[in-house]
Formats: C-alpha cells, structure tokens, sequence
C-alpha cells in the first residue's frame, strides 16, 4: 500500500510542502496550470520578514514581529497561527540561505536588511527587488532535484477540476485535466494539499498573474469547504496602470527612501521636477510621523484615495500620487537604488519609458492580495500560545484530507496583510502542514487511496468528463471574456477601498444576475486541442461564485477594520478645543471602538449554495495580544491610546478569548 | 494615434501541424501590448477580413517580465510580449508580425514545448544538495560581491531568447544552450555548491557541453533580462578546461 500526496500550485506555498513532503518519505503529484517556476511568487519583490541580529540588536524579538502582525491585520487573525509564524521565520531565512537564494548581503557578509510597511524595525532580507523570483527559484530547484529522484512527479499545464471525496466525505484524490491533450485523469490520493494563490482576477486587471483566478478555491469551496474572510481584499498603494494588468512597485521602494508626496495646492499642474519642496504635501510622513511612508497598505490606500479626492491627483484620469526616488527628493544615491531596487525600476522604465530615478513615479492603488480564502483549522499549544506540530488538524479545511496553504488559505494575516509577510507565511505553511499530513497518513483507518473501489475514481471522472463537454459545446448569448470586464469593473468600483452598504446591496443582486447568465456563456472554440478557451470559461463561472462571497461578506460586516471600510460605520476622531471635552470625547471613541470588537471581532465563513453563499460566524483566538486601537501614531490619536490604555485595555483581554475557550474544550 | 492596430500571427493547430497565417484588424487602446492585443483577439475572434476564426493560443503568467513565459517572435526580434508596447511595434513596421519560436516544438499557435530548457536544469544538477530542510542553523556568510555576482545570473526565468537566438541550437545538434551552462555556474559559486561543483562541469564536458557553444555572442544580446551569459560561458570553459586537466592528472 503505497500513500501518496497531491499538491495544487507550484508557488512557494506548494513547492515549500512538496519539498518537505518528499524529505519526510512521502511520493507527491505536483499539479501546476503553469510550470512550477512561472508560479505567481515570482511577481512578488520586496522580500521576507523575519526577526534578525540587527533588530535584535535594537531590542527587537519574535513577539514584537508577531504583535507588528496581529495590529497590522487589526486584530482578525487568530493568533496562535501568527505567533508559531513569527517564531518559525528566522528558521526559514535560514533554510532560504542555505539553499543557495542571492539575498543582498551587508559588507560583512550578513544577509542585508531593509523595512517594510507596518513596523519600525528592519526585518525584511531581499535579493534585490525581485525577492519573490528568486526563493521561487530556491524551492523549485529543491523540488527538481527530487523530480530527478522520481519522488516528485510534476504535472505541469494540468488544471485542477475538484477534489475526489468519498461517502464519508473524506477528500481521496484530485481531478485534474491536461490543457493540451484536455485528458482527464483521477490523481488518488491520501491528502490532497490546495496551494492554490490569490482570486485578483475577479477584479478584471490587479497585480496578479494571469492564473490568480481562484478558480482552483472555488472548486474546492462547492465541493463543500467553507471559503473565510472573503471580504478582505488588499488594495496596494503603489501600480502602475496597463490595458492588460496593473504592475506592482514594490513597497520596498519606500523602504529604501521613497517618498509620496502630491503638489500642496490642488490643481497643481506644473511638472513634478518644477514643484519645490516647500510646495509638495509628503502626507503620509506628515501625518504619521513616526510610520512616514510606511504606514500600512490599507492606510496608505485609504490616505492617496482621499487626497486624490481632495483635488490633488498628479493625473487627471485616475487617483494617482508622486512615488519619488530622485536623488533631490531622497538623498540617496542613484547607485544604490539601482542595486537594491533594479528590478521595478526595470519595470517602471519599460512600461512607462521614464527612469523613475530622473523623474518621480506616478503610482495608483490596485487590488493585489487576498486575505481571505479557505477556512483552515490549527491545534493551539496551550502552553507556548503556538501550534502543535505534526497535528494532523493544522492547515486542514473542514473536509478531511484537503489542506489549504499559502494565498489561498485566510489564516496568518487578518484584516491586512503586512509587506514581505505573505512570502513567509508562503514557505512557513508548506513546511509547517507536512508533518501534520505525515501523522495523518500514518495513523489513517480504514484503507489508503490506492485501495478505494475504482467506482470512486470512475464516478468523478464522469463527471467531470461531463461538466467540460457540455461547456466547450455550449452555444449561449454570453461572451466569457466580456462578461468577465463587466465582473472586474462592479468588484473594481464596490467592492474595494470604499464600501456602501447601498452599493453593496447592489452588487450582491448583480452577481446573482452575472452567475444566471454565466450558465449561458458561448465558446469560441470547441476543438480538443489546447482550448484556452476552455479553461478561462471554466474559471469565469467560478470567478462570480467567489465574487458572490466577497460582496456578501462585505456587506454584512457593518465596520471599518483593515482593508475592509465603510465610512458609515467609521468612528469619527475625537475633536474639541476643551480639554475635558476632548478626554470625554476620546472615551466614547474607545467605547465605541470596544463594542465594535464585541460585535465584530469574528471570522466570516461561507459556505455554497446555488442560490449563493451562507454567511457564519466564528470566535477569532486573539488572546495573548488584547485588541487596541489602530492609530499608527497619526496626529491627535494619542488621546485615544492613553484612554484606551488606561480604562480599556483590561477590559479588552476578554475579547478574544472565547475561541481559545472553545479550542481548549476540543470543539 | 492611429485608430486600428493590425497584426499578423503566424498559426498552427496542432503538434506538427502546418503553419498558415491569420491577419487581426484590433481598435486601438493607449498603453497596448503584445498581451492585450491577444486577449482583444481572444475576446473576439474574427480575421481582418471578418471571418470567424478560434482564438489564437499563447503562453503567459506574469505580465510584468519575470515569470518568461510569454517569448515569441515579433516583428522577427524574440522578446517577451508583455513588454512588447504596440506603440513601439508600430515604429517598426506598420503591421505586427507574430510568431512562436522556433527551436522549441510548436503545441498550438504561439505555444511552445520549452521543456527541454526544464530537462537541461535537472542534467546540470542545478541545485544546492543541502542536508536536510530541518533547522540546522544559518546558511555560510557571502561576501557581497559574491552574491553580486550571483544574482544576475539567478535572474534566468528559463524564457528561451537565448536558445532561440544561438547558431549551435538546431536539429542537427545537442547543445544543451547557454541558459544551463550560466545555471550550472551559478551553483559552482555557491560556497555549498562548489563542494559539488566537479559533477555539474562534468555534466557540461559531454556531448551538447560547453565545447559546441560557438561563441557567436547572440545569447546575451537576446537576453531580455541582462543575464551575463557570456561570461558564464567563459568561466565554465576554464573551469571545464582545468577539471580536465586535473582528472587527467589524477587518473
């Protein structure tokens, strides 16, 4: 009886967790709609975060990258998930280092460190400005060197159509289909691990790769595992526009010494290198003095969005700011920028034709990454306020024997994800879920998957053989690809900075009219042969399944929590000239802001119907670290951070409580 | 501005099927590439002269020139067509010329077989053959000019410019091309790889090694992402030469 694995995606996430699997003995089919190394990981640029000896050095540690991570996600994430994250990073630098990954280096020859968006220290070790390029690299040479041992067998340019569930509704293998030849096979399999990215293309164009459709999540969400936290898209501050998708510029930038800015008076039009620095608005530095230009992505957005509002937007068609890495703007120097950030300055002058360091960048926000996505367990460590390793629970969905890791899973980063933590939390789940999947396949009753009754592979594959057929004949009024623009533009305009119950209401009703029409969609070609046209048709129908869940949970989330805003629920700052006014003002913020966390400090679970998701609700563990007010130290909060220390803070240990309750109780 | 865009795609159905030619006629947008013009063909597909036709198949991931997918042949220059701006093509000549590489097997249309550049990675061992993936500790201190070296070279997203573009790669040859030859270097630099570096040059030392490269220097001129391929070459060539040698004289 031999077990065997599936892994689905090839970015860090499953490279991480094949590597790791087939080290632990374990045979692994590797299935990717991409060869491994064009993954999507490659677009991402920053780097890594891990606590390091410099920050050490400044009195940094673990715990405070674990706090950076819980504050910056506002407190959604379940904590235990982050702090054996946080704890594990150094660990996985480690391994990225010696595996040969061309991090820069210091003049000493330490692994060179630069700070991202939501912390004060500089955790973050890069190989220039394409960090997410070269630990791809990393890991799929490791997973390479043991395809040439035959323990890894890679199914490149194969889709993923569903997972293969028995009566008990145990997870037992994969349907896949090859987009050449368009053959169907059914993987068995005794765990089947969905590594399976980010859903950006719902939104039409955003920085994600062409494959980012979450179509493999929704497929694995009908198939009955609950979809989490859908609602929290993040919006990055920093792209560049294009007809056919929006390019990142690394947070990074600013963390070497970039700076936003907007001409002080609006309507402003004289060219950027004519405005003197008296005259330019550096907002974000002004305004969060002690975070400047890395406030966190949700901010950062939020802040351009309403400068732009206000008149100021250096482009007249779209919300767009100064990006500056002049030398004039910066004082660094040219030199340095280049070798620490040559990559998106490559980007920038290829797609636009001007080098950033000559002249400031022009940046506007776009979608970028999914904080949501399937709903997976974890078994707490009571004792550390970690994780147990080798669980068989940790990274599982609710259907036994399908994981979820890396994009694709909601775990890790709460309301907002902070810069360079996605390609950790990445590498950590897929190393982190392989001991679970060992104790699993160890300690499995009944019989393996390669001893199931064929009628359970032959079943899903007629299926499946099916479902395409009657698609790729499918003569409908509905052209995929236009109704795919029309999808992108209603989540583009309601379902991301901004949020409006009303709007929302809308879109909800839209999308059940989208999912109605996308039963009727035409295909241009029908032929067997590398029918692209196939596989996009398949992913649009599960784009607006997803895009239901999004705008549901958005709508029923009545307040404003990381990327996730709704001014109708804002709490308006505290403002009085009176002091005592002021203090009386600043209490019924923290009231309010408390009753909030009451209310809401929970994680949205969807679960399908034909008729669109059901929303639930459960318990977030957020007890080692008690909410509290996410100011970022903007100007005049720190009212509310004396108030809410002094008479809250207490008060709020008990918020996040009650799922560790319930996790101790064994539910 | 001009108000059309046309584009001329060099087709193919099948595995060893007959290229024919098919001419596109697209409105045109500011800020268009190679890749929103094949989705605007994919959206709609219909030839200039208005017949109904498939949507012409093409290889891409990224869009942003990091992933190497999506190389074809336009307007005759082997490039990456996300980068491949219309306004650009258009100074060039009047009608975009596409077509998929030739050194690789054509699948469908635009899409190539590349996985013999996969293949070639597994030959040349290019990978640090670490002890384990258990916490053992920080990797070995580099010199920052030696991970500056490295670097460039681990930008290689395994596109096929280089191979496209070399005399020495042809039906009538073996060379495994210069993309592996920098790959195997890359590891030989590592201070963890060079314990094994003897196994990657004896890879580059036999039949389709490094001594078919003919050193006509059009890799590194193809290369869209600047990989010093050349200078690979050269440093495995001594490198090849010396382990020779020493073999020779330890034999």
């Amino acid at each position: 009886m031999s077990q065997r694995v599936v892994v689905i995606g090839g970015g860090l996430a499953g490279l991480a967790a094949s590597m790791k699997l087939a080290e632990e003995g374990i045979a692994v089919d590797l299935v990717s709609m991409v060869p491994v190394k064009r993954s999507h990981s490659v677009c991402a640029q920053g780097g890594i975060n891990s606590t390091n000896k410099f920050t050490r050095a400044q009195g940094d540690s673990e715990q405070k990258h674990f706090d950076d991570t819980v504050y910056g996600g506002e407190f959604l994430n379940n904590q235990p998930m982050v702090k054996e994250m946080a704890y594990w990073a150094p660990k996985v630098v480690n391994l990225l280092e010696r595996i040969g990954v061309p991090f820069n280096r210091s003049d000493e020859g330490n692994l060179a460190v630069r700070r991202f968006g939501g912390t004060l220290y500089k955790r973050t070790v890069y190989a220039g400005a394409s960090t997410g390029q070269q630990l791809l690299y990393g890991l799929d040479e490791q997973v390479r060197r043991f395809e040439a041992e035959g323990r890894i067998s890679k199914y490149e340019f194969w889709e993923f159509l569903g997972p293969i569930l028995d009566d008990q509704g145990t997870c037992r293998g994969a349907v896949v289909q090859d987009m050449f030849s368009l053959e169907l096979k059914a993987l068995k399999a005794d765990a089947v691990v969905m590594a399976t990215g980010g859903c950006g293309l719902i939104y039409g164009k955003s920085t994600m790769s062409m494959v980012c459709t979450g179509g493999a999540n929704a497929r694995a969400y009908k198939a009955g595992a609950f979809y989490a936290n859908g609602e929290f898209i993040q919006v990055h501050p920093s792209a560049i526009p294009g007809q056919d998708k929006l390019r990142l510029i690394s947070e990074g930038a600013r963390g070497e010494g970039g700076r936003v800015w907007v001409p002080r008076e609006p309507g402003d039009t004289r060219h950027p290198g004519q405005i003197p620095e008296g005259e330019r608005y550096y907002f974000l530095e002004e305004r969060y003095p002690e975070y400047g230009n890395l406030v966190p992505r949700d901010i950062a957005t939020r802040e351009i969005f309403a400068i732009c509002k206000s008149g100021r937007s250096v482009d007249p068609d779209t919300y767009c700011v100064y990006l500056d890495l002049t030398e004039k703007a910066t004082k660094i120097k040219r030199q340095v920028l280049e070798h620490k950030l040559g990559n998106i300055l490559e980007i920038y002058e290829k797609f636009v034709g001007v080098d950033p360091l000559d002249e400031p960048m022009k940046i506007f926000p776009a979608v970028h990454y999914s904080m949501g996505g399937l709903w997976v367990d974890y078994v707490k460590d009571t004792r550390t306020g970690g994780l147990v390793a080798g669980e068989p629970a940790n990274q599982r969905t609710n259907i036994p024997g399908l994981y979820a890791i890396g994009e694709c899973d909601y775990q890790f980063h709460g309301a907002n994800r902070l810069g360079a933590n996605s390609l950790l939390s990445c590498i950590f789940s897929g190393l982190f879920v392989a001991p679970g999947i060992k104790s699993w396949l160890k300690n499995m009753t009944g019989t393996a998957a390669a001893d199931q009754p064929a009628s359970l592979y032959e079943g899903a594959l007629a299926r499946h053989r099916d479902a395409y057929k009657a698609l790729i004949n499918s003569d409908g009024d509905e052209n995929p690809y236009k109704l795919h623009r029309e999808l992108g533009e209603l989540m583009t305009r309601n379902c991301t900075v901004v949020r409006d119950n009303g709007e929302l209401r809308e879109t909800v009703s839209q999308l059940g009219e989208l999912a109605e029409r996308a039963t009727r969609l035409k295909m241009t070609d029908k032929g067997n042969w590398t029918n692209q046209n196939l596989s996009f048709t398949r992913a649009v129908v599960d784009m607006v399944d997803l895009a239901r869940v999004i705008a549901a949970g958005a709508l029923a989330r009545d307040e404003c929590r990381g990327a996730h805003y709704k001014p109708e629920f804002e709490i308006p700052a505290p403002t009085a000239t009176d002091k005592d006014e002021l203090e009386r003002k600043a209490d019924q913020w923290c009231q309010r802001y408390y009753k909030q966390n009451q209310e809401w400090l929970k994680t949205t679970r969807a679960s399908y119907t034909g008729d669109g998701p059901q929303l639930s609700y459960e318990p977030v563990d957020a007890a080692e670290i008690p909410p509290r007010p996410r100011t970022y130290g903007i100007v005049g909060a720190e009212i509310i951070e004396r108030v809410w220390r002094e008479r809250y803070l207490a008060k709020a240990e008990t918020l996040g409580h009650e799922a560790e309750l319930s996790a101790s109780a064994g539910t | 501005m001009p108000e059309t865009v046309t584009v001329r795609v060099q087709r193919q159905d099948q595995r060893g099927g007959r290229p024919y030619t098919q001419e596109f006629r697209l409105p045109y947008k500011p800020r268009m590439n190679v890749i929103s013009v094949l989705q605007d063909i994919a959206c709609e597909p219909r030839t200039a002269s208005g017949e109904d036709t498939t949507p012409v198949a093409w290889d891409c991931a990224c869009l942003e020139e990091v992933c190497g997918a999506c190389s074809m042949v336009i307007n005759g220059k082997v490039r990456q067509a996300c980068t491949a701006l219309v306004d650009n093509l258009l100074k060039e000549q009047p009608v975009i010329d596409l077509r998929p590489m030739t050194k690789f097997p054509v699948i469908r249309d635009l899409v190539v077989d590349r996985s013999r550049m996969f293949e070639a990675l597994k030959q040349v061992k290019a990978w640090i053959p670490v002890d384990t993936y258990g916490d053992v500790g920080e990797g070995p201190m580099i010199a920052p000019e030696q991970a500056d070296s490295r670097y460039p070279k681990s930008r290689c997203m395994t596109c096929g410019c280089c191979l496209e573009v070399c005399p020495q790669v042809n039906e009538h040859s073996d060379f495994i091309g210069p993309q592996a030859i920098a790959q195997a270097v890359l590891f030989n630099e590592h201070p963890t790889g060079a314990m094994t570096a003897a196994t990657r040059l004896e890879a580059l030392m036999g039949p389709g090694g490094i001594s078919d490269c003919g050193n006509s220097q059009n890799c590194v001129k193809a290369c869209p992402k600047e990989v010093p391929l050349t200078e690979a070459i050269a440093i495995a060539g001594r490198a090849t030469t010396w382990h020779a040698i020493k073999r020779w004289f330890t034999k």
